[in-house]
């Protein structure tokens, strides 16, 4: 299997705070990778490096779409980096609330098409066409998520579950390769957990896309991720699959405290 | 309705604004005979009149909650604006028609005064929708746009002055430095957002009127420059009245091309690029929007307006300085924009009308005019803070489901 994200002794400092340490990590194509961590362990802020919205302190990220293509993506503006084929949802909502549903899936096909200013006032042949398969697209993932129902509406008046599920339609709408959800589950009930893992197995045996989860609901990650890497203060502390990061001392000793660990 | 409480509210009022119009309603000092006039009848009435108004404000204000209490039971308000803009379009159409007719025969009916007036109002109209790409749309909020208004005027002016070019070689010419100089004040704001974005733009409009009033060599200081020809038509020299039409006709025609263009703009892939911006600039960007193209994109394509509704106004006044470029201007269309809605072209177009006409019309009223004017604002604000129409969102027609539009 062949790596698509590779991070290697990533450092992130604030001032004297050292949020991430020399911080490695590997991708496989078709992985879908749990990050875990007690709150402050740096899973945010891996995230928000890996996808350009800080610059690291040290380190390398690189990415590669294409089997013989290694893209080395620290100094890179985040809306490059998306170009490159990866792409983040964010912890705390963040949709264009006065939008509608529609036009807010439409703004992740921007990256993948072109038609400028004079394309806009003249709104010629291929401008038209360009926009008609913006919206077309944007509406397939809609209908495949399941929100086709809502496209009109304002993405603000949208209940808090269809949010969550509405950031992912936003961000598979760049046609990604990588996808990083940044705790999608937190907040949702059991009922919509259950069809989120649903979701995130279709997305990537579908649509081939590998996915980096943060996530605090254990069941979640337990029943669907491949490999599970754990963090604590900015470092690696354990990386497995879930049966052995289960049982692992190290682990619980991080989450639960010394006195646990049998 | 009229129990105790509401009385004993409205008698407070009544009173705090008979102590505050005291010094100007009641006092007259009579310097001539040197003694100093109480006019106590003018107590009287204001505290009359501020007591039925306070009711009659209370009864409003009710009126707006129950509404928006309505709207939070889920209860659908459409307003007037939306209804004709849903509705039949033979409303909208009609309306359209009776618009463009009386905008047709306005200068011949009218006096040369008033169609002066009517000018004015057009070219604010203009630099409102130009302003409305910044502020409206990208959400970037402009105090110092009267800059790229003088650089149009300026550049008009100057280029006349020393080459003796003509209004429409340097229209287009003055689009283009509009655009420049936008571009110029984007570069160093790229990363400012809100307040900073506000003072640095507030003070670009400052520099560039400082320059023009203390550059003597370059700009004639603040005695300005005069004799600016009018616009002239295949070479031909107009009397004054003449003149007057025809640039009435002018600018009906840039701002419809205006209309025309921020519509358009507005609908495509750019528009929808500035409004995301405007709504969260991370997530825009991490969504794979090039931030600074788009940020440019919106100053410049907002200065272009500017920039040509400049070289009208040189071309329309044959006079400018320094004084016609003051910050108050740059308020007065950002106000235009606020009052006629964010983000909606007609909006903006009402807004401009509004606050161009009004005063205007108000002169009636001589010193209270202005007051008067503030009043009205305020007012506005209260009661309709999403500005007087408020954008709506396009919706969009798909090929998969046919005969419906995604509306419903």
């Amino acid at each position: 299997m062949r790596t698509i994200l590779e991070i290697n002794k990533l450092s992130m400092d604030f001032g004297g705070l050292r949020a991430l340490d020399n911080f490695d990590l590997k991708m496989n194509e078709g992985e879908i990778v749990a990050l875990i961590g007690p709150n402050g362990a740096g899973k945010t802020t891996l995230f928000n490096c890996a996808t350009g919205i800080y610059a690291p302190s040290g380190g390398d990220i690189f990415l590669s779409p294409e089997p013989d293509r290694k893209i080395r993506i620290n100094s890179l503006k985040p809306n490059i980096i998306t170009g490159k084929g990866m792409i983040r949802t964010f912890q705390n909502i963040r949709l264009f609330p006065n939008m509608t549903v529609l036009e807010n899936v439409m703004i992740g096909r921007h990256c993948r098409t072109s038609s400028g200013i004079l394309g806009a006032i003249l709104r010629n042949d291929s401008t038209r066409k360009e926009e008609s398969g913006i919206v077309d697209h944007s509406y397939k993932i809609l209908e495949k998520i399941g929100l086709n129902h809502f496209v009109s509406e304002l993405a603000r008046n949208l209940p808090y579950g269809a949010q969550k599920k509405l950031e992912i339609a936003r961000a598979l709408a760049t046609e990604p390769f990588l996808l990083l959800l940044d705790e999608p589950a937190a907040g949702l009930n059991a009922r919509e957990t259950k069809e989120l893992d649903t979701l995130i197995a279709q997305i990537r045996d579908e649509e081939k896309i590998s996915i980096l989860l943060i996530e605090h609901d254990m069941k979640l990650v337990m029943s669907i991720s491949d490999r599970i890497v754990v963090m604590d203060y900015g470092r690696k502390i354990a990386e497995g699959p879930p049966d052995e990061i289960r049982i692992n001392p190290v682990v619980i000793k991080a989450y639960l405290g010394e006195e646990f660990v049998a | 309705m009229l129990n105790v409480s509401e009385m004993k509210k409205s008698l407070l009022v009544s009173i705090w604004f008979m102590f505050l119009t005291f010094p100007i309603m009641v006092i007259r000092v009579n310097p001539i005979e040197k003694i100093v006039e109480w006019r106590w009848g003018n107590m009287f009435l204001v505290g009359i009149g501020s007591f039925i108004l306070s009711f009659i404000w209370r009864y409003f204000i009710r009126q707006k909650e129950s509404g928006l209490k309505k709207v939070e039971m889920g209860e659908k308000i459409i307003p007037f604006f939306e209804k004709l803009r849903s509705g039949d379009s033979i409303y909208l159409r009609s309306l359209c028609m009776t618009l463009s007719c009386a905008a047709a025969v306005f200068p011949f009916v009218f006096s040369t005064y008033q169609t002066t007036i009517m000018t004015t109002v057009l070219m604010y109209v203009v630099l409102g929708l130009g302003l409305n790409i910044v502020v409206g749309l990208a959400g970037l909020l402009d105090l110092g746009y009267v800059a790229f208004y003088a650089v149009g005027a300026y550049s008009y002016a100057l280029l006349n002055y020393h080459f003796g070019l003509g209004f429409w070689t340097v229209l287009p010419l003055g689009a283009v430095l509009g655009a420049f100089f936008g571009i110029l004040l984007g570069f160093p704001v790229l990363r400012l957002r809100g307040d900073y974005l506000a003072i640095v733009t507030l003070g670009f409009g400052e520099i560039i009127r400082l320059v023009l009033e203390n550059w003597n060599e370059f700009s004639f200081g603040p005695s300005g420059i005069a004799n600016i020809p009018r616009p002239s038509f295949l070479g031909i020299q107009f009397s004054l009245q003449q003149a007057t039409v025809y640039q009435y006709f002018l600018t009906i025609g840039l701002a419809l091309c205006t209309i025309f263009v921020v519509n358009r703009l507005q609908d495509s892939r750019i528009g929808r690029a500035w409004i995301a911006l405007r709504e969260d600039e991370t997530a825009c960007q991490a969504m794979g929007v090039d931030k600074v193209r788009t940020k440019l994109r919106a100053f410049a394509l907002g200065a272009t307006w500017a920039g040509m509704v400049g070289v009208m106004f040189a071309a329309k006044t044959t006079f400018i300085n320094p004084a016609s470029f003051t910050f108050i201007e740059s308020a007065l269309i950002l106000s235009i924009v606020v009052l006629g809605g964010m983000g909606s072209v007609p909006g903006v177009v009402i807004g401009a009308c509004i606050l161009i006409l009004l005063p205007e019309y108000l002169r009636a009223f001589t010193e209270f005019r202005m007051l008067l004017f503030g009043a009205i604002l305020v007012l506005m604000m209260v009661f309709r803070p999403q500005g007087i129409i408020s954008n709506v969102r396009r919706t969009y027609e798909l090929k998969g489901v046919p005969g419906r539009t995604l509306r419903d």
